[in-house]
């Protein structure tokens, strides 16, 4: 499997270290629900089976974290990204 | 009919034409007391022990393609007890006493072999572990027994004692661990509860769930037509998540894939089960002869039901450093299974968490084990609408209150445990 590191180019998977799912967003610790939404945040996945936004650490690499569109079906990577940047490269 | 050997005898003589099918393939009824989601070992001994123990006998059990194509045929085939938690090991103690009486229970040959399991030690550190894990194996009721280099050496003389970055200095062995034969598992437990009436419907994939005006599941539609239930219990394993999507929940769960290994088949070599935890690789071998092994899961989240090759790789380097001969022996096949790793490496059982739901879920990398447990706990849960003591622990909401039972210790980092 390659992903498309935005600094480096196109490495194989093995560089990187896999963190999970991209989605969840620290909730703020001072909101009156934050048990409740920490408790999402750090347990509740969608998991789903297709289409997957995920960050991916290029541990062996440049060390940037790296948000990575790929399907947990097929294994294709349709786009990465820095997680900060809104510009998808495919 | 009940198997014996003049059973065996005379169907023998006759050409099995008075053979009858193991189980019925019977047609949807319009509804049940207890609708079964997975037809898999868990699911399958839930409706027997339903049957049996508690006289719910109006029971169906519902499956995406035939009973078994899932994890419960795509496991490395061990049972054992050997874990630390107290959340855990009087469940899976309990689990290979069942293992111990199952073919009396069931009138079905699984092939049920306590050879043993050895957990290899390579340093104080990880002696230390073992000796702790032991102790907690033995005040739980199960066995186990500290083993010198020596000991290990009688047990299995080909492994690679002088490895230099994992020398063996001994070893924790759980003498009554041991392997089953995975098919005739299912078979066994479909065979047991089909003669109780239970309905095993195959090929029968649930599209969606029946929901009353207060949100209760009350059913489930499938390809085979829309089937109500009082009560719908999922046991689904790694697709617990796609099950759970389509009512809106979202599960501590995420999938991931396991690869599975044989070898070609050579005369009895491996004794027991042997896990070398260090470099992670295990190895059994079958009644057939292939040695049968694995390695760490792949990586991250997929439901590919296929391995990757670096994983392939890594795997075998762990077999390669402590036994060597294996580089001798032709790989025959390679497998994957969906893991439904849970944040805590610990499985869930849970009444709800909608009215009429049951759940059976997370059981990682190791569900085969605690296939005849679960289904005796997850049948007590759905009967009587409580958790059985031995599953107390194991509910969805110890995520919520910060009671995980988290063995290796390593977080909400499912792809660690």
């Amino acid at each position: 499997m390659l992903i498309a590191c935005p600094y480096c180019g196109a490495r194989d998977a093995q560089e990187f270290t896999y963190r999970g799912d991209a989605a969840p967003a620290r909730p703020d610790p001072a909101s009156p629900d934050a048990e409740e939404k920490f408790h999402d945040y750090v347990y509740l996945r969608d998991n789903p089976a297709g289409a997957h936004r995920e960050l991916w650490h290029h541990s062996a690499g440049c060390r940037r974290w790296v948000e990575v569109a790929r399907d947990t079906l097929t294994h294709a990577v349709a786009a990465t990204r820095f997680p900060a940047e809104k510009e998808e490269r495919s | 009919m009940r198997y014996s050997l003049f059973n065996v005898i005379v169907n023998g003589l006759t050409g099995n034409r008075f053979a009858t099918p193991a189980w019925r393939d019977p047609e949807p009824r319009p509804s049940y007391d207890v609708i079964i989601v997975g037809g898999g070992g868990h699911g399958l001994a839930t409706a027997y022990y339903l049957a049996k123990h508690h006289g719910v006998r109006n029971v169906a059990v519902i499956e995406k393609g035939w009973i078994g194509s899932g994890n419960a045929g795509r496991n490395t085939t061990i049972f054992r007890s050997n874990y630390l938690l107290p959340g855990n090991e009087p469940f899976y103690e309990w689990s290979v006493k069942l293992w111990e009486g199952l073919e009396q229970e069931l009138n079905y040959n699984v092939m049920a072999s306590q050879r043993g399991i050895v957990n290899l030690i390579h340093s104080d550190g990880q002696r230390d572990a073992y000796v702790r894990r032991g102790n907690a194996m033995r005040l739980a009721g199960a066995d186990s027994e500290l083993l010198d280099r020596e000991q290990v050496r009688a047990l299995a003389p080909f492994l690679d004692f002088d490895n230099a970055r994992f020398p063996i200095k001994g070893g924790l062995l759980q003498a009554r661990a041991g392997t089953a034969r995975h098919d005739a598992v299912v078979w066994g437990y479909a065979r047991g509860a089909d003669q109780l009436g239970v309905d095993i419907l195959q090929n029968c994939e649930v599209t969606g769930f029946l929901r009353d005006a207060d949100g209760a599941v009350t059913g489930v539609e499938t390809i085979r037509g829309t089937i109500r239930a009082n009560k719908v219990a999922l046991a689904v394993a790694g697709s617990s998540s796609r099950l759970a999507s389509k009512l809106g929940l979202r599960l501590p769960i995420e999938s991931l894939v396991l690869q599975a290994f044989v070898s070609e088949g050579v005369k009895p070599l491996v004794p027991g089960v042997i896990t070398f935890g260090a470099g992670h690789f295990y190895i059994s071998q079958s009644d057939k002869g292939g040695l049968v092994f694995g390695g760490d899961i792949d990586g991250y989240n997929s439901y590919a039901q296929r391995g990757n090759l670096p994983v392939i790789e890594d795997v075998l380097e762990g077999g390669m450093a402590v036994m060597p001969l294996i580089g001798r022996l032709r790989l025959l096949r390679q497998w994957a299974g969906l893991c439904d790793m849970t944040m805590d490496g610990s499985p869930i059982f849970e009444i709800g968490p909608l009215p009429g739901l049951y759940l059976n879920a997370g059981w990682n990398y190791g569900g085969f084990k605690a296939t005849p447990a679960s289904g005796w706990c997850f049948a007590h849960m759905i009967a009587r609408d409580e958790p059985h003591p031995l599953i107390a622990e194991m509910r969805l909401d110890r995520f919520r209150t910060g009671h995980v039972i988290d063995e290796k210790g390593v977080g909400a980092q499912p792809n660690l445990h």
